[in-house]
């Protein structure tokens, strides 16, 4: 009787097909083999596309967070991707910071950025803060086009890979594992947050703002909250990112990329961890795996989404509805 | 009587020219159950509006337990102490039971985001504890611990009703505003209801006021009873007052009707 089930979880539909820990265990242990031999199995060229999908992973499960958990539509997340990613690339290059000694700061501006944007607007409802933030990514872009700290239209290269204890990490497989670990951590940061008092509240101001607020929840400041921790997840994805191409323009944080990382995590299903991965690896793999396709690769791409929003508008992760 | 909780003193509310309460005094005792009652579009629900702080009248004061209310945000005044329930169901949809009862502790608790990532031993102590408040609530309003894990908009309707008064009591109030709880139950639910919120106050010491049209429910249980008419204050007094107040018998519809709508 569907009526009986409890409500869907943040693991989607997961939890029925994999219903004991023990199934749970070896399911995630199988994942997590594939996903360490991956780069020896699938060549160096699949490794970098491999690499790519994971920092996707990382921004969608950050936009996850702002999207999914508290409802805001933010449609320029590029924004915090790029402050995270301009930090390093000053810092290292210009003042000649070590990479490790940047994140701090990396995540500082973006917290900063985060509220300067997100105090004022949240307490609108959600459509203005769409506008805004569509504002606050172009205003970025522009600004590191046109500012002489961040190398204007050529941007920073010469960024130096980061060390650490001993290890160089230099090339693309050092940066699969590392963007590994980071997708690791990002998920279980995720889980945590869903599991707590304030992923609750994310949802019970997402699901109705005023029943929230009578009972004593301050719908600004937990949506403040979500904003920032999303903006944190995009510093650090951009940290990374620099480091790992080494050289970074702004085109790299165009609106077309907030609308894919957006895209990676409707598509998928919004709220739902799995899903939210999923969709990551679509963004990044269909493009690649249509490449045979040649110059109609995108329309193919643009249709498949139109298709699947057609017949799974919550997404392609399984939920039990109703 | 004993000392006064809330305290509303010449409160006055208007939308765009036209008055929706007309300078209003109200008073509700600490651990009494008191009554709101008048025709549709008296103004009840504006009035636990500004209370709640969702709307903010033109002129008056309103004072809780010593607190002025009315520079307070609507969170802020729960955490003074006074839960509400809405007039339509208003429970959180695609959630728990439980979790939506869990709700109401939320401005108890305090655990943040960093606790959360780090599964802190604070924060574990605080969900378990968070858990079992919730828990005592269901329990006491009778809600079954088998219907604990199901999503709560897919309970029978009396018992979405009893979900939302066990998530208002999650907030720990000194005072319970429920607007139209008996709306839709059947005559044994409404039985159910008063001996609920006879509980409510008895039990945990919890002033209720109580907006409602089943005056027969509103006359077993109210200590007073107050009649809105027109965003007018009409009359204040115990349900025997009431019931012959002229006043309110014209309120409600003219004569003959009034005596079947005030249960004499």
């Amino acid at each position: 009787m569907a009526a009986l089930e409890p409500r869907p979880s943040a693991w989607g539909g997961l939890n029925r097909v994999l219903d004991t820990p023990a199934k749970r265990g070896t399911a995630i242990g199988a994942i997590l083999v594939v996903m360490a031999v991956a780069p020896f199995v699938f060549g160096p060229y699949a490794t970098v596309i491999l690499t790519n999908s994971l920092l996707y992973v990382i921004l969608a499960l950050g936009l996850n967070v702002v999207v999914g958990y508290a409802g805001l539509l933010d449609l320029g997340y590029a924004a915090f991707f790029a402050v995270g990613a301009y930090s390093v690339g000053i810092l290292t290059t210009e003042f000649g910071w070590n990479f490790w000694a940047t994140i701090p700061v990396a995540v500082c501006a973006a917290v900063f950025a985060g509220i300067i944007i997100g105090g004022p607007t949240l307490r609108l409802r959600s459509d203005y803060l769409a506008i805004v933030t569509l504002g606050f990514g172009e205003i970025v872009r522009i600004s590191a086009r046109n500012l002489k700290i961040t190398g204007a239209a050529s941007g920073i290269s010469g960024i130096e890979q980061p060390w650490l204890f001993g290890w160089h990490i230099a090339t693309p497989n050092d940066f699969y594992y590392v963007f590994l670990a980071l997708a690791i951590i990002g998920i279980l940061v995720s889980v945590r947050l869903s599991n707590s008092r304030l992923g609750r509240a994310w949802l019970y101001v997402r699901h109705d703002e005023d029943a929230a607020e009578a009972m004593g929840i301050n719908r600004v400041r937990v949506k403040l909250a979500a904003y920032v921790i999303g903006a944190i997840y995009g510093s650090i994805g951009g940290a990374f990112f620099a480091v790992n191409l080494t050289a970074i323009s702004p085109e790299s944080f165009s609106f077309r990329q907030s609308t894919l990382f957006l895209m990676a995590v409707i598509l998928g299903g919004m709220g739902k961890i799995p899903g939210v991965i999923l969709g990551a690896f679509i963004v990044v793999l269909a493009p690649e795996l249509l490449r045979d396709l040649g110059s109609f690769r995108l329309l193919i791409f643009a249709v498949g989404l139109l298709l699947i929003m057609l017949f799974r508008p919550s997404g392609i992760w399984p939920v039990r509805s109703r | 009587m004993t000392e006064t909780l809330l305290k509303l003193s010449d409160v006055s509310l208007g939308f765009a020219g036209n008055a929706v309460l007309q300078q209003v005094d109200f008073d509700v005792a600490a651990g009494s159950i008191a009554s709101l009652i008048g025709p549709n579009g008296a103004g009840k629900t504006s009035l636990f509006n500004c209370i709640t702080g969702f709307y903010k009248p033109q002129s008056g004061r309103i004072e809780f337990d010593g607190t002025a209310l009315l520079p307070l945000k609507p969170f802020q005044v729960t955490r003074t102490g006074i839960a509400r329930t809405f007039q339509n169901l208003r429970l959180f949809r695609q959630m728990s039971v439980i979790e939506n009862v869990m709700s109401g502790q939320h401005c108890r608790t305090k655990a943040g985001a960093i606790g959360a990532i780090l599964h802190l031993p604070s924060q574990r102590r605080e969900e378990r504890a968070i858990r079992d408040h919730a828990a005592e609530c269901l329990r006491f309003v009778g809600i079954a611990e088998a219907e604990w894990a199901r999503e709560a908009t897919t309970l029978a309707y009396g018992h979405q009703r009893r979900v939302e008064i066990a998530r208002a009591l999650a907030t720990e109030p000194k005072l319970l505003l429920l607007d139209e709880p008996a709306a839709g139950l059947t005559r044994g639910e409404k039985l159910d209801l008063i001996t609920l919120i006879g509980r409510i106050r008895d039990e945990r010491g919890v002033a209720v006021l109580l907006i409602e049209h089943d005056t027969s429910l509103v006359m077993r249980l109210s200590e007073r009873v107050s009649v809105l008419d027109h965003g007018i204050m009409i009359a204040e007094g115990t349900p025997k007052e009431i019931q012959t107040n002229p006043r309110v018998i014209e309120a409600y519809l003219g004569a003959e009707d009034a005596e079947a709508a005030l249960a004499l």
